[in-house]
């Protein structure tokens, strides 16, 4: 679609019912349709107009609230104690008061997405104009915006069109966080609609900013050869100067990375990144480097390597500036919603913020020009560094140190209490104190670098800088390979796979995504990567998950990315960038219905998640899930029918979204061939589910994969993945079988004498094949 | 002896678990209940009791006093090299769900169980589902059997220390006094 704001101003104009002067009026924006799909039931949908579809899926997925607090004290009425079936002042009760935060949360992560996007955008139609066309995936990509077409029903064309979708987005999740106030939405199922209606408009966001920022970077446009660049600790020259970018929203390391062009510096400077934004660096730019995922920032930090740090939005350590201080690291705030507390430089000439920061007038400075960013980040950071590479500031601990250090641990074991994984801290510090540094350097492993430990430490004892010290070999030798983010899967790949996947043939897609908060380290989320595209599971990825993944190396110290293919096909694994490239993955589900089924996607909503929920057997798993942007991501796919498989930590989102097997009553299904119902078992058995090992993980990774369409040949590919990882894993085959046999042909062969013998024992009745939905034929709109 | 949660930050609200000051009270608490049920987590087998794991008491435990058990995460695999066969294999929280259905049979569908004894999971991952049970399942009791203050329970040890953890489970297996 392209649009035009249309602005008349009249001085003065003489007519038949008087003299009119200084007349103004705008039409806002006239849609120039060039989009011949007929338009669906639902574009640009309230947040009621999906209910019926979201109800029905709550229907089948009841909430169990797994309350984190049993207390309100969200206004002054309160506290409010709403334990068992009390109610608070407002009359809200405990699983009201659940969801209520549920929604919060997924509109806190919605909304940073949105603002995002709408930096973004803002940012590029300044630099490039509104009228750039949009290019996701050149000859290879039509559908260029799924999410868009298929929320909004409208077809975008330029940049300045996606400021529409972003206009809706930013008024609904208005409304839907105006739901979480006092006396507003206290029924728990309509607010777990709202959340599901969040999450549909956090995928919407995505969409829009990667594919702007795809499309105007020039980053790679769905390519599944985008390059391998290096990522880890030790891939960095540290004897060049050192630039460190945190955080998601790529302009300023964009212009920081232009900047060292355009001035043929681009050999004599390391730009590193963390989180996000270093993916989204070497999309831009392959000879950017990524350190890891968030929990990177503080050992980073404090190795003293980085000569500046610059940070843009999102999931930064708030004692980031803290951090740097102590080692006299300048620091460049570039994002209004992350100040720090620097003064704001923006307006001043380049060379006397770059004189302020490198003598150590300033801690930082505040610049909300990512150009001028660009300038003093590189200046800064090479005037800087001979002066900090001549000092070697870093708080590495020397052995000597570390040991003197640990010899102050007192065993008061408050360390181990504030570690939100239950590391033996105390011990593994003992233990070190008498020089046996293997229990420490474990912990390295293992930790998420969130110092909470050092907080808790009476002694004052740099707890982290002694783990860091322990796993140093480790952490000097991460040196990787990441294929850096392709951005949105190919039509042609969706034309290809689709059928396959439709009937099942493709035991399914997997998608590791979200954050770093891992249970028990990142080599848990990369060996189920592997294993899952050892057994031909079209394997996805994206942010910290992506980084994790690539940290890994075989025995022949190869990572992921450099033995796995990047196309979308069985097998390969698959990383679509950063976490606004989730969307991408959401997206291919949708263009699955559309490219493989020929479905219409315009504004059609209900129908299309229906197809997919009963056809597409993909599963999200967000193993260290910790951001409320993850709780939206995920409700975004939960609103599309797609499970979500969450680490033992995810507990903690407050409610699980469970199916129950044992109700054969929730498992019926209308066949759109004969308009009756039909029993199609537990498939996919749970919505959203926190899992506690990743050998549980795997199992449930295979189980949630089947879908009602599947085909008899598909089905017996699925069981085998199931019953196979169940038995290796678990221990045992599973008790369940019999839910997903729907006839003899769907038995895998060589497991055929088991499974008949549980069968037979189950009392296991045959059952078809339908053509399967779970919207009755009068609601759907052709 | 403390009655503050084992990890500093998860402070419960008002409701919070009464002590096991002495092992008679939980031994009193599973004979006097008439449909218990064990849910097991895969710390169970990693948790080292001088010569013996967690899981060994639960297995002692479960056959002494007829306790159905459920194997939550790959504990399975660990009670069946130990040559035990738990009633059932699912989930944590699918178990948690189910315990707050009044109209659930049970594992073995011969009733809904009284009493639930949680032993080896993640800690977090205990303290969220005892929240959802003590809020959601008020015909259930619950007791934590590990060593570690459990707020959410009905009933849990205080932070206790390895040795006297392991003469509370011996002393309710019987073989010591309390």
């Amino acid at each position: 679609m392209g649009t035009k704001e249309i602005n008349i101003s009249i001085k003065e104009i003489e007519t038949e019912i008087g003299n009119i002067k200084d007349l103004r009026f705008s039409v806002g924006r006239l849609a120039q349709e060039t989009w011949d799909e007929p338009q669906g039931p639902t574009p640009f949908p309230s947040m009621t107009a999906l209910r019926n579809w979201d109800l029905t899926l709550l229907n089948r997925y009841k909430p169990f609230y797994l309350p984190f607090c049993d207390l309100c004290c969200l206004c002054t009425f309160g506290k409010c104690d709403l334990t068992g079936d009390k109610k608070g002042a407002c009359g809200i009760t405990m699983p009201g008061q659940q969801s209520r935060i549920v929604l919060l949360a997924a509109c806190i992560g919605a909304a940073t997405h949105t603002s995002h996007a709408r930096e973004l955008v803002t940012h590029l139609i300044e630099e490039f104009g509104s009228d750039t066309r949009l290019d996701p995936g050149g000859l290879n990509i039509k559908v260029e915006a799924p999410i868009t077409r298929l929320v909004c029903g409208m077809k975008p064309e330029t940049l300045g069109d996606l400021e529409t979708v972003l206009d809706y987005s930013e008024q609904q999740i208005t409304s839907l966080l105006a739901c979480t106030h006092t006396g507003q939405e206290g029924n728990p199922l309509d607010l777990e609609s709202k959340v599901l209606h969040t999450g549909m408009i956090d995928h919407l966001s995505m969409e829009v900013a990667d594919i702007a920022q795809v499309s105007a970077y020039d980053l790679p446009k769905a390519d599944p050869n985008a390059p391998l660049v290096d990522i880890g600790f030790g891939s960095v020259d540290t004897t060049k100067p050192v630039i460190l970018v945190i955080g998601h929203n790529v302009p300023p390391s964009v212009e920081i990375m232009d900047y060292m062009q355009d001035n043929e510096l681009t050999g004599d400077i390391e730009v590193t990144g963390i989180c996000c934004t270093g993916i989204d660096m070497t999309r831009y730019s392959p000879k950017a480097k990524i350190i890891g995922p968030i929990s990177w920032q503080i050992r980073y930090i404090r190795s003293g390597i980085p000569d500046i740090i610059v940070v843009d939005e999102q999931c930064i350590r708030t004692d980031v500036l803290d951090e740097a201080r102590v080692l006299k690291i300048p620091v460049i705030a570039t994002s209004g919603k992350n100040c720090l507390g620097l003064t704001d430089r923006t307006g001043d000439p380049p060379d006397e913020i770059i004189d302020d920061l490198v003598s150590g007038t300033i801690d930082g400075a505040l610049i909300l020009d990512p150009e001028k960013v660009g300038v003093v980040a590189v200046k800064t950071a090479m005037e800087i560094a001979p002066r900090r590479k001549k000092d070697k500031k870093g708080i590495f601990l020397s052995h000597e140190e570390a040991i003197e250090l640990a010899k102050q641990c007192t065993q008061c074991r408050e360390c181990r209490r504030a570690c939100p994984n239950d590391m033996h801290i105390s011990d593994a510090i003992k233990a070190f104190s008498r020089e046996d540094p293997a229990m420490l350097a474990e912990i390295y492993d293992s930790c998420v670098g969130c110092i909470r430990c050092e907080s808790a430490c009476s002694e004052e004892i740099p707890i982290h800088s002694l783990i860091v010290a322990a796993g140093e070999d480790t952490l000097r030798n991460e040196a990787f390979r990441l294929r850096a983010g392709r951005g949105a899967i190919q039509d042609i790949e969706i034309r290809q796979v689709g059928g396959p996947i439709v009937l099942g043939e493709i035991p399914g897609i997997v998608a590791f995504v979200g954050c770093a908060n891992y249970p028990k380290g990142g080599n848990e989320l990369a060996e189920m990567a592997i294993e899952f595209a050892n057994r031909r599971f079209i394997t996805c990825t994206s942010g910290c998950a992506a980084m994790t993944i690539g940290m890994y190396k075989n025995e022949d110290g190869k990572s992921p990315y450099e033995i796995y293919p990047g196309n979308f096909e069985a097998g390969a694994i698959v990383n679509v960038g950063s976490c606004v490239s989730n969307a991408h993955i959401s997206g291919a589900a949708v263009k699955i219905a559309s490219i493989f089924a020929r479905r219409n996607l315009r504004g059609n909503y209900a129908e299309i998640a229906d197809y997919v929920y009963n056809r597409v057997g993909a599963v999200g798993v967000a193993w260290g899930a910790m951001s409320q942007k993850a709780a939206s991501i995920a409700a975004g796919f939960w609103r599309l029918g797609i499970p979500v498989i969450v680490g033992p930590h995810g507990t903690k989102y407050r409610r699980m979204l469970l199916g129950r097997a044992d109700h054969d009553e929730d498992w019926y299904v209308e066949d759109a061939r004969t308009n009756e119902k039909v029993y199609v078992g537990p498939v996919p058995e749970h919505l959203f589910i926190s899992v506690e090992t990743k050998e549980e993980a795997m199992v449930m990774i295979a189980k949630l994969s089947m879908r009602p369409n599947d085909t008899s040949r598909g089905r017996a590919l699925k069981l085998t993945h199931y019953i196979d990882l169940h038995r290796r894993l678990l221990g045992s085959m599973p008790t369940d079988i019999h839910r997903f046999v729907r006839m003899e042909a769907d038995i895998p062969i060589t497991m055929k004498e088991d499974i008949v013998a549980i069968l037979q024992e189950k009392d296991w009745k045959e059952t078809v094949i339908p053509d399967p939905t779970l919207i009755p034929k009068k609601e759907v709109v052709q | 002896m403390t009655q503050d949660a084992w990890l500093t930050a998860e402070v419960a609200g008002p409701k919070k678990a009464s002590l096991i000051t002495k092992p008679e009270i939980a031994d009193a608490m599973i004979r006097r209940a008439k449909r218990p049920v064990f849910i097991v987590g895969s710390i169970a087998a990693e948790i080292d009791l001088e010569e013996k794991k967690l899981i060994d008491y639960v297995i002692a435990m479960a056959k002494r006093c007829k306790i159905q058990v459920v194997a939550t995460g790959n504990t399975n695999n660990e009670f069946l090299k130990r040559g035990f066969t738990p009633d059932a294999v699912m989930p944590a929280v699918d178990i948690g769900n189910r315990l707050t259905d009044h109209t659930w049979q049970g594992v073995d569908g011969k009733g809904p169980h009284d009493l639930a004894i949680f032993a080896g999971l993640p800690y977090q991952m205990a303290w969220t589902i005892l929240s959802g049970l003590k809020n959601f399942a008020p015909n259930l009791k619950t007791i934590s059997l590990d060593n570690v203050y459990q707020p959410n329970a009905s009933w849990s040890f205080s932070n206790i220390s390895i040795k006297t953890w392991i003469m509370n489970l011996e002393a309710i297996l019987g073989n010591r006094e309390g």
